[in-house]
């Protein structure tokens, strides 16, 4: 019970915040709002899936942002200039966000460097590449993209799933999987906890370092393919200051962002949060997008006292 | 000279004749500096003012980083006070207020950062999250959403202007470089500092302050990030709350750790990180006169983060010594050919 505090804390202001907004806004309670809750937010949800592995092992990643812009511009470039087919394209993307993550990894791990510093190169560098291939936002026409943007999955009654909230699930499902049912998971949680015990207890520190990296890269790579999908083109901005919302979306869910303590399923209940907060000044109209922000710092600044006092409870 | 072959100061001097050696062979007139109107014009000075307010939040940053901490808030805190200079400027208030007004908006912003790290002993990175997240929106809310324009003759001089010919603005930075230079070295708050950063516990057993010194390096590096506010208003002519301060905590972040203070904190150099900002900004200047597109030039910047990072990784520095090691003793074993001694 104590455990889950944070994550039964979560839920609380889930349920609260949708319900003020279902009170306030006249059809804000439909089936349609929250499978958009999903579908809008899908390509920030399977970042945040990622980088809740990575601050599970103590660890941040701060390039998933610019891996989302880079990909999706690579993705188009690919598809529409080169007329490549987007089966062969997409594990390219992912591979490509896998491959920037092993490296990083592999540093931080290998040579003891912070992985703050790590992944700002890992950003820039990505961040570069993408604008080097392009500099321009590149529209893609594919059959396979029409019948994506098209696709969706009827669920009975008028509830139908769009494509990217499908495979936003499908990852948060795999997420919770190797988080809560892997020794991979708590393997990194141990990390997390205290690196040199995990060590001392012969615990595979440094391939789980560098394969939560390179998973997390991945997750990126396969958001910005989402995010091609989303949007039906490429842009190498994209995903400027994501990895921010990522981190919060994790911390809302109850993630210490230490290491060591969290659960998949808060993050999925932080993104929810996130993406309720922004659908309810959508359905407002008269308040500003600036909002957004602030309510997002407060319920940031509201988590971190909450788990600052659970923990020296449990301190004590 | 052995000692100083090591030292980061070495390393930052000879990146910046190198790169100032590449733009010399290829372009003599990369650091030619002309008289006009009894202004000097040029790259270099260019470069001076390009990097000085990178320079002025990597100030405070310094100090925040040689305690252990780190300040994310600073970019959100440069739109804030530059929404707030506006809006004072525009309802016609001296510039004297308006300073107070930028650098009381950094104060705030420092001491909020301050108690949640030194009072709630929140990580530093989440701390400042928060403000990072929020005042990037409360800057939004300060300026309706909107680019002001500021027309002001004095705000201007701030950032553009020229005194007996140098530019005011690198001036004004390297006056507070000096001066911090001097209080931090010649009190023993320097000392403090790095006391903090190398052991917490250990300064605290020995009766310092620990929490104190710690709070009052955030709120020096609000301070910093409010001033910096002003100066990127000034320079554009305009507040703009999206788009002012942007990237500065990586920037700034970048010169701190280029200038050889690691981020764990404990020994700092302001004058590492007055070079470090310094390189920077020559690394991209040069790429700009070399045509790289200006979109492209993070990448140069990502590889010189990772090279720096590694040259001051002692696991890296012992991985390359082995292997220096290995490859001199299998050369020496050709040549000499008989059984080597073992050591």
């Amino acid at each position: 019970m104590k455990r889950h505090l944070p994550l039964i804390a979560t839920a609380a202001i889930l349920a609260t915040l949708f319900a003020a907004a279902a009170l306030s806004y006249e059809g804000f309670a439909s089936a349609r709002v929250m499978v958009n809750l999903f579908a809008d937010n899908a390509f920030l949800g399977i970042v945040a899936i990622g980088m809740t592995l990575v601050i599970f092992s103590g660890g941040i990643d701060l390039s998933v942002g610019a891996v989302i812009g880079f990909t999706s511009i690579f993705t188009a470039t690919l598809v529409t200039g080169r007329g490549w087919h987007p089966a062969l394209v997409w594990p390219l993307a992912i591979l490509g966000g896998a491959a920037l993550g092993a490296a990083m990894g592999t540093l931080i791990h290998a040579f003891r460097l912070p992985a703050f510093l790590i992944t700002l190169a890992g950003m820039f560098l990505a961040r570069g590449t993408g604008f080097w291939l392009n500099t321009e936002s590149v529209g893609i026409t594919h059959p396979w993209y029409a019948a994506l943007a098209n696709f969706a999955l009827p669920l009975g009654g008028p509830i139908q799933v769009p494509a990217a909230a499908l495979i936003f699930g499908a990852v948060a499902l795999a997420g919770y999987v190797i988080a809560h049912h892997m020794r991979f998971g708590r393997t990194l949680l141990a990390i997390g906890g205290s690196e040199q015990s995990s060590v001392l207890m012969g615990l595979p520190v440094g391939r789980a370092k560098i394969a939560v990296y390179t998973l997390n890269g991945a997750c990126a790579g396969l958001a910005g393919v989402v995010a091609t999908i989303y949007t039906g083109s490429g842009n190498p901005s994209m995903g400027v200051g994501l990895e921010l919302d990522a981190i919060a979306v994790v911390v809302i869910g109850g993630t210490i962002l230490t290491g060591g303590r969290g659960h998949i399923v808060g993050t999925v209940l932080g993104l929810l949060i996130f993406g309720t907060i922004q659908a309810a000044i959508l359905f407002d109209g008269r308040l500003s997008s600036w909002w957004m922000r602030i309510v997002v710092g407060a319920l940031l600044l509201l988590f971190i006292l909450l788990q600052r006092a659970l923990l020296r409870r449990v301190q004590r | 000279m052995r000692d100083f072959t090591k030292s980061a100061l070495f390393w930052l001097l000879a990146g910046l004749a190198l790169l100032l050696g590449f733009n010399l062979l290829s372009d003599a007139a990369f650091l030619r500096i002309t008289i006009h109107d009894g202004h000097l014009f040029g790259v270099p000075v260019d470069i001076f003012t390009q990097s000085s307010r990178t320079m002025l939040v990597a100030l405070g940053m310094t100090l925040v980083i040689a305690t252990g901490g780190v300040d994310l808030s600073v970019g959100s805190v440069v739109a804030i006070s530059g929404a707030v200079c506006a809006l004072v400027l525009g309802h016609g208030h001296n510039l004297a207020v308006t300073l107070a007004a930028a650098v009381g908006v950094g104060l705030t912003a420092g001491t909020v950062n301050g108690l949640l790290v030194a009072r709630w002993q929140i990580q530093p990175i989440v701390a400042t999250l928060i403000l990072m997240v929020a005042g990037r929106g409360v800057a939004q809310l300060v300026s309706g959403g909107q680019v002001i324009i500021v027309a002001h003759a004095g705000f201007e001089y701030l950032a553009n202007g020229f005194v007996l010919g140098l530019p005011v603005a690198p001036l004004l930075v390297a006056m507070l470089f000096g001066l911090t230079q001097l209080f931090l070295r010649r009190t023993a708050a320097g000392l403090f500092v790095q006391a903090v950063g190398d052991n917490e516990t250990a300064s605290r057993f020995a009766g310092l302050a620990a929490a104190r010194v710690k709070a009052l390096t955030y709120v020096f590096s609000g301070a910093c990030a409010g001033l910096c506010g002003v100066m990127t208003a000034a320079n554009i002519r305009a507040a703009d709350a999206n788009r002012a301060g942007e990237n500065a905590e990586l920037d700034a972040i970048f010169a701190v750790v280029v200038g050889g203070t690691a981020l764990t904190g404990g020994r700092f150099s302001l004058l590492g990180t007055f070079l470090g900002a310094l390189l920077i900004q020559t690394l991209t200047t040069t790429m700009y006169y070399r045509g790289v597109a200006p979109a492209v030039a993070p990448v140069p910047k990502a590889l010189l983060i990772v090279a720096v990072s590694l040259l001051q990784s002692e696991t890296f520095r012992g991985w390359l010594k082995e292997r220096a090691a290995q490859l001199g003793w299998r050369r020496r074993t050709n040549r000499a050919n008989p059984a080597p001694t073992p050591p």
